[in-house]
């Protein structure tokens, strides 16, 4: 609940790293975080126009306080310094690190210091983790850890944990304050965005830092932000308090419902016929300089077409942004890359495109690679190692050929795009169980 | 040397290998669907099952256990870059 006298306090805002203040997000809860206003790349990987804060908080009740979250060590002591303001370490009886990342626990070690008598609280999946971050401290930290359906009570104030894996590492965890209704979500429902007025009915407009750290940080794990969701959904909200970004009071259950739209079917158009029975779908991107490796793509595009139920589309690398690609490639069933070798490399347009596919869960998806090339030819290989490295499947061994493609050529081009399909669709007589031909060891290549 | 027979469920491949092998130097050869993360026995990405002959598996370690438990691996699930092949099995993506 958040009381008259909490919102004159949140009037006062958190103050300025030479005289930081604590700010009550609701009775007896205060948000000791940090701001971090001149950031402009979180992470090596995401961009930020207006910094990011590192949030924690503190929950008193009748029987000690617990801080949740921790900040990035260079952040600790205005972390402390408002700490300070709302409880003694001598009353901290509980710490709980929703996720590990340093940018969370890089205050831990001190804390745990000034507050020896506090137990550690990490999910089920957190200690091999912490063990890591920890090596090189020499202390010893004593930890308990939770799974759904845990609790603590504080004295009038249960904290229940929910366990939400992979969102964003295997760690991350949820904690629910009961009887206020808060939910203390860690990077889930976050954004870099630093505000120093706090309150998502206070800050400037965020919504597109909201969604652009859904898609560089929750995206790859949509399925476990759908299961972690239906723990959150059936829980009354009346406050999400996340680790990044504003603290969102108003209306907090529209950033839910955000959450499960983004992580929903493709929001995109469906292929036409919409009606059509389900079809596998893949798609052939191709670089060609000289337009043999074109003509090869084209044959492999038409073989696979030969075999029902699949939807095969074309690209020319060098026609489109990487981004909608990225795009395509999410819901896609497969994917086909073909490129010349150039210097013994692929060229560029093609690791521009697979370096930017971790954004999106390609776990089981087959990929292929094929190419034309003048003398040296590495530049398949190499695509089907990172294909595999990106946890791709590649069944059917890739395709080269030598400079300009003869007719005899193009028609080994159709049976690979043939082949593939039946692959992807488990159609043919290669991917019934049972039915390949047993391989020698010594003919493995 | 003593031989086995492997086999990839999901792709209903059979390789004859030698005794000894892991299965992860076999199953990207053949374009098997488990896929793999660090390939040192710590992530669980390779997490495979291992449908018939689960005794013709070197025994997991330790640390292979502790690695399945947090990874919530039910019985007969083993890490595909940590067991050797030591006698005829089947195994597919877990």
């Amino acid at each position: 609940m958040i009381t008259a006298a909490s919102e004159r306090e949140a009037h006062s805002g958190p103050g300025s790293d030479a005289e930081p203040r604590a700010v009550a997000i609701a009775d007896g809860v205060h948000w000791v975080g940090a701001l971090d206003p001149t950031l402009r790349r979180f992470d090596l990987i995401l961009r930020t126009a207006n910094g990011t804060t590192y949030n924690a908080y503190a929950v008193r009740g009748e029987q000690g306080v617990a801080v949740i979250d921790t900040v990035k060590a260079e952040f600790a002591a205005v972390f402390f310094a408002r700490l300070e303001q709302v409880a003694r370490y001598d009353e901290i009886r509980v710490i709980v690190l929703n996720h590990l990342e340093p940018d969370h626990s890089g205050a831990l070690p001190e804390l745990m210091r000034r507050a020896p008598q506090a137990k550690l609280v990490i999910s089920k999946r957190a200690p091999a983790m912490l063990k890591a971050l920890l090596k090189a401290d020499d202390q010893e930290i004593r930890y308990d850890t939770v799974d759904t359906g845990d609790e603590i009570d504080l004295g009038g104030r249960r904290l229940k944990f929910l366990h939400t894996p992979y969102l964003h590492w295997p760690d991350t965890q949820c904690t629910y304050l009961a009887e206020q209704q808060i939910l203390f979500s860690g990077d889930v429902f976050g954004c870099h965005h630093c505000d120093p007025r706090l309150f998502n009915d206070r800050v400037g407009d965020f919504r597109f830092a909201f969604d652009y750290y859904y898609a560089h940080i929750m995206r790859p794990f949509k399925t476990y932000v759908l299961d972690a969701l239906r723990l959150i959904e059936p829980l009354p909200l009346k406050l999400i308090a996340p680790t990044h970004g504003p603290i969102l009071r108003e209306r907090p259950r529209r950033y839910v419902a955000r959450y499960r739209e983004l992580s929903g079917a493709d929001a995109a158009l469906e292929p036409v016929p919409a009606d059509a029975p389900p079809h596998f779908t893949l798609l052939v991107f191709y670089l060609s300089a000289y337009g043999s490796t074109a003509r090869m793509a084209e044959a492999i595009a038409a073989g696979a077409e030969s075999v029902p139920g699949i939807r095969v589309s074309l690209y020319d690398l060098e026609g489109g942004e990487v981004e909608p690609f990225v795009d395509l490639i999410e819901p896609a069933d497969a994917i086909a890359l073909g490129s010349p070798t150039l210097n013994g490399d692929a060229a560029k347009p093609i690791w521009d495109l697979l370096s930017s596919l971790a954004v999106v869960n390609l776990r089981g998806k087959v990929g292929a690679a094929f190419g034309s090339y003048g003398w040296s030819g590495e530049a398949v290989p190499m695509i089907e190692d990172r294909l595999r490295g990106l946890k791709l499947r590649v069944p059917v061994a890739g395709l080269r050929l030598k400079l300009i493609p003869t007719d005899d050529e193009l028609a080994d081009c159709h049976a690979f795009g043939r082949a593939l399909a039946e692959a992807v669709t488990g159609s043919g007589a290669q991917a019934g169980p049972t039915t390949r031909p047993v391989i020698e060891y010594a003919n493995l290549t | 040397m003593a031989k086995a027979k492997l086999t990839f469920e999901d792709i209903g491949q059979t390789v004859n290998v030698p005794a000894g092998v892991r299965v992860i130097d076999i199953s990207e050869k053949v374009g098997a669907g488990i896929v793999y993360g660090c390939r040192e026995g710590d992530c669980g990405t390779c997490m495979m099952h291992v449908t018939a002959g689960w005794n013709n598996l070197t025994e997991p370690s330790v640390l292979e256990e502790k690695v399945l438990r947090e990874n919530m691996a039910s019985r007969h699930d083993r890490l595909a870059c940590q067991a050797q092949v030591i006698g005829d099995c089947s195994v597919k993506p877990a």
